[in-house]
């Protein structure tokens, strides 16, 4: 392993996030996604001769949406470019692009890495149409060309050379999901291909000014697969500086499999896409009110959410950053509240147990019932005694399965808190005559006897007995 | 020969509802003069016969019921080959395009359809509209009836020449440097091209998107004003339709040219201008005085750019818009390719004929790398030069006149091999094209023994005042009436 | 400008065209006159003109966000050189 440390890496990221308009951008066709192949076709996204694209308004509304969360200029005039290539899953042999005159130019986001709070540029925003999909047959010597896919909008997100690190690139990657998100103008699910991201990286030594050569990276399904994908290439460009050679220009293929990139050298030409604006299409221009009517429908980005929580409810950073890393769970915190006035009880159940839940067991929170109202009427149930901590997480579990309120499965499964001192009293004198050496111990100054004895209390009353109250009247017995 | 097509379209009409005779003998009269003269002319690639026929009951059927009739009602017509026709074969007279059925029909296919004219069939052409002879049809070469030795010209040769030899009452062709008005000037007949915007271009099959126009070939202004009526129009399915109101093109046929100022440009009528064009457009100039229009020679100083740039500008767009004939999803795939790449390349060179292929190469090469400042966007600089020129004319003049083209159709073979030359022909139509202002070519008069075309080019969207003046001469000197033997 | 055989060879490249060598040669002679006749345009100062790419002022043509029945599989198929499950088959993309 060569030592890595000599280097800085410089990281670029190209991002593809589809728009989930209802129809395609140049024709009437669904977007949606799962349908027969070739089904969701017309002559117009076929290709077929003749026909002639007709711009979808709601792509440009989604464009300039996310091109202003991102704070990019928008552009008081753009246009179309045809991009030239062929294909078989470019019907046309051309895409519809943006070349020079992209709907959103010098932006940024800021992402947060170990606490600290870094700035990445945003180069460009700009619309343009997915292509279709090809599938492998008869051992690779044929591809199937189902064109469903042609002709669906999307935003290539272009990010200026600011990313250091591979955990960077992943931060970067988690905030334009969840502004994307926020925005509502994706589904953003990596999985489904309606983000897909594209990495350009260099390592450089530490002082040096000038990039070093760069390699392209494909083919990273996860955000995960972007980190370990970053982190074998720089390491690789190390190894090959390290031993004297040069780092190549090229396209390089992440294998998940083999944990390793993979050169395309030779498997592609090089390309030359003659792009000239479409002359099917007018240009595109987008006056003052026309920007402010569609910057009205952006609502409180995942930023400005972080720095409420922090003010208004003292949250953490930590907490903060990690509620509102998705919007649906912000608004869970925040429906929460609406029953609770704790939120820092509210952030702490979030953050440990929901979010536990959900990654242990790779869910969304739309796959699990509990509500807000849930949440925040359980903490109240806590504050007020009714319920122990430990049942509390037994409750917690029935709302994420159920999502019935916290009231009603305390009472159908009788977990109400005993806070009756004469009651507790007789499980105590229950546990003291059955545990006499801890009684000794605890009598011998071995003050952690107790725990174990309340534990018994615990134990016996099936996890009903209010704790605070089973220590004070143990404590009292075995002292009296 | 008189034909049952030299008669007015209101004669038709009235005949048609007092049953002197039906649609279907009109649809008869087509074919049985297809059957006599088709073998010389060569105007189609494919007949629809029973597709007419079987259209040709309905329309009797629906006179018997009475009822309204449809602008077009009952005329058989011709469709250039590049305009898509669903369910009937559509080649755009391209070997790559040969087994090619259209799951569309295009806006003026379906215009047609509402307007009730008669499919006769696809005409031939010059393959995907590139040239100006009909010689690069994959298919056979039209000839011009006035003299079968000669070119129909073209691109739209076929559609020129059908109308001509009196095949059909009406046809569609696609201009997009000359090609309507240039055909229609060889042939004898009258070609319009339309303001660029006013006739949708979907189901054109596009050679240059900038450029195309979809423009009536008929034998008179007033058929012409007609078949205009019923295919303009906003569509939706063309971003680059104009949203303009249709005004009544028929009944702006006045007769009336007083105090039209006309135009006439001296690099028109300057060097390479056949003298016999040359005299016979000044004899229709003498027409519009004696009409009481006035004219004046007038510069439009950027016409000798005019055809390096339109082949620079149409060329690029054709590379691109041609890139989708891929073997992929419809044409003719050549046979067994060693792997994709091959496919393409096979598939294109085996369905391209020499034409196609030379301004693939020269629009590929106009945008590639390195040159795309050098060519493509200059061109596009002197096109707003070219489009200035018109603008400032039109500032003092109603119409601009000149000759179609700068000679009479010539022989066949004459002008292969010498691409440049044949480009050359095109000098007075592509800066038309270019300013994307309607223009007329109407006969006026013979050279030689064959046609000669008078070019009235209008302000953009005033293809009433175009329609009127062209509509006046042919009114006051009859040359539309001459028919070629055959 | 004059260009060469292999101008001519990488154009055809990029536009997927096989050329013979006869027309190679017949190409590079066609549009090297063809290119000369352009040089043209070099004549006139263009500096600050706009290019043009519609003659037409329009512009802001957009369509709602409404779906439209598509033509669905049948037709798509309809003129496929080959055809597999309802998808088009070509030759493996990589060589």
């Amino acid at each position: 392993m060569s030592e890595t440390s000599k280097y800085e890496t410089v990281v670029g990221l190209e991002v593809h996030v589809e728009l989930h308009t209802k129809s395609k951008i140049f024709c009437g066709c669904s977007t949606s996604f799962g349908a027969p192949p070739n089904s969701h076709t017309c002559p117009i996204c076929l290709g077929h001769p003749g026909v002639l694209p007709v711009l979808n308004k709601q792509a440009v509304e989604y464009a300039m949406k996310a091109a202003m969360a991102l704070n990019c200029e928008i552009a008081s005039d753009s246009k179309f470019d045809r991009k030239n290539y062929f294909y078989p899953d470019s019907p046309k042999a051309y895409q519809i692009s943006q070349y020079d005159k992209p709907i959103g130019e010098h932006g940024w986001i800021d992402i947060e890495v170990n606490g600290q709070t870094k700035r990445i540029g945003i180069t460009r925003l700009h619309l343009e149409e997915d292509a279709g999909k090809l599938t492998h047959v008869d051992g690779g010597y044929a591809s199937l060309v189902d064109l469903n896919r042609v002709g669906t909008p999307l935003v290539e997100i272009v990010s200026e050379p600011d990313i250091r690190t591979p955990e960077e690139a992943k931060a970067y990657l988690e905030k334009l999901k969840a502004i994307m998100q926020y925005c509502d103008v994706s589904d953003v699910k990596m999985e489904e291909g309606s983000l897909r991201c594209d990495a350009n990286i260099s390592i450089r030594p530490y002082g040096q000014e000038k990039f070093g050569t760069r390699a392209e990276l494909k083919n990273m399904n996860s955000f995960r697969g972007v980190q370990r994908g970053l982190e074998y290439e720089q390491w690789r460009q190390a190894e090959v500086l390290d031993s004297g050679g040069e780092v190549v220009q090229e396209t390089r293929r992440w294998d998940e499999a083999q944990a390793k990139t993979i050169s395309m050298r030779g498997k592609e030409e090089a390309h030359d896409y003659r792009y000239f604006p479409d002359p099917d299409l007018v240009r595109l221009t987008i006056g003052e009110d026309w920007k402010e009517r569609v910057r009205a429908t952006i609502p409180e980005l995942p930023d400005a959410r972080k720095a409420r929580y922090q003010a208004d409810y003292g949250l953490s950073s930590y907490d903060a950053e990690g509620i509102t890393a998705s919007m649906k769970l912000a608004d869970f915190f925040e429906e929460s509240l609406n029953y609770t006035k704790d939120a820092k009880a509210v952030a702490n159940w979030i953050m440990g147990e929901l979010l536990g839940y959900l990654n242990s067991n790779n869910l969304d929170l739309a796959d699990v019932k509990i509500t807000g109202q849930g949440l925040g009427e359980m903490i109240g149930l806590l504050e007020k005694g009714v319920i122990s901590g430990k049942i509390a997480k037994t409750v917690f579990k029935s709302m994420l399965e159920s999502g019935k309120l916290p009231q009603k499965i305390v009472e159908e499964q009788g977990l109400v808190q005993i806070s009756d001192e004469g009651a507790i009293m007789e499980i105590v004198d229950k546990v003291i005559a059955a545990n006499p050496q801890s009684v000794e111990d605890y009598k011998a100054g071995k003050e952690k006897a107790i725990g174990f004895l309340v534990g018994q209390v615990m134990k016996e009353s099936r996890g009903k007995a209010n704790p605070g109250l089973a220590n004070k009247l143990l404590v009292e017995r075995l002292n009296g | 020969m008189a034909s049952i097509f030299d008669m007015r379209l209101q004669d038709v009409h009235n005949k048609l509802r007092d049953k002197e005779f039906s649609v279907s003998e009109l649809v008869d009269a087509a074919y049985k003069r297809i059957g006599g003269t088709e073998t010389d002319v060569k105007a189609f690639i494919t007949l629809d016969e029973s597709g007419a026929r079987a259209e040709a009951a309905r329309l009797d059927a629906q006179i018997a019921e009475g009822g309204e009739l449809g602008l077009l009602f009952g005329l058989p017509a011709g469709i250039k080959d590049n305009i898509v026709t669903e369910g009937l074969r559509t080649t755009c007279a391209s070997q790559f395009l040969d087994n090619f059925n259209p799951i569309y029909d295009a806006t003026v296919t379906k215009k047609l359809k509402q307007a009730q004219s008669v499919t006769i069939g696809k005409l031939n052409m010059d393959e995907f509209a590139m040239g100006g002879s009909n010689e690069n049809s994959s298919y056979h070469a039209t000839r011009n009836p006035w003299n079968l030795d000669h070119v129909p010209g073209g691109s739209s040769g076929g559609s020129a020449a059908t109308v001509a030899a009196g095949q059909v009452y009406f046809s569609l062709g696609s201009d997009t440097g000359g090609s309507i008005r240039q055909p229609a000037s060889y042939c004898g007949v009258v070609g319009l091209k339309p303001t660029y915007g006013l006739v949708s271009r979907f189901g054109l099959v596009a050679f240059a998107s900038s450029l195309d126009q979809i423009g009536p070939i008929t034998k008179n202004v007033e058929d012409a004003a007609y078949v205009l009526q019923a295919i303009a129009g906003y569509d939706e399915l063309d971003s680059t339709s104009a949203n303009v109101s249709i005004p009544d093109y028929v009944s702006a046929l006045s007769g009336d040219v007083r105090g039209l100022r006309i135009g006439v440009p001296k690099e028109y009528l300057g060097e390479g201008i056949d003298s016999g064009v040359k005299e016979a457009v000044l004899a229709a100039l003498k027409v519009y005085e004696d009409l009481g229009a006035t004219w004046e020679e007038v510069s439009l100083p950027h016409t000798e750019y005019a055809v390096a740039t339109y082949y620079l500008l149409a060329s690029s767009e054709a590379s691109s818009n041609l890139a989708r004939f891929d073997g992929v999803r419809y044409g003719v795939r050549a046979e067994n390719p060693d792997n994709l790449i091959d496919l393409y390349r096979k598939s294109r060179s085996q369905g391209f004929g020499p034409e196609v292929k030379r301004r693939i190469m020269l629009g590929t090469y106009a945008l590639s790398s390195g040159y795309y400042d050098a060519y493509y966007l200059k061109a596009q600089q002197v096109r707003t030069l070219i489009k200035r020129d018109f603008d400032q004319v039109f500032e003092r003049f109603d119409l601009i006149m000149g000759p179609t083209a700068p000679t009479t159709a010539f022989r066949i073979g004459e002008q292969i091999g010498d691409p440049l030359t044949m480009y050359l022909n095109d000098i007075c139509t592509i800066p038309v094209s270019l300013a994307g202002v309607p223009a007329i070519s109407v006969p006026c008069g013979l050279a030689d023994g064959l046609p000669v075309g008078l070019q009235i080019i209008g302000k953009a969207f005033d293809e009433t005042t175009v329609l009127r003046a062209a509509h006046a001469f042919e009114q006051n000197t009859g040359h539309h009436t001459l028919r070629p033997q055959l | 400008m004059s260009i060469t055989n292999q101008d001519v060879e990488h154009v055809a490249k990029l536009a997927r065209l096989e050329l013979t060598a006869e027309e190679t040669a017949t190409f590079t002679e066609q549009l090297s006159a063809i290119l000369k006749y352009a040089e043209k345009l070099g004549e006139l100062d263009t500096t600050g003109v706009e290019p043009t790419t519609h003659v037409l002022p329009i512009t802001n043509v957009m369509r709602e966000d409404e779906v439209r029945e598509s033509t669905g599989n049948e037709q798509a198929m309809k003129n496929a050189p080959d055809e597999e499950e309802g998808q088009f088959r070509v030759p493996a993309v990589l060589e």
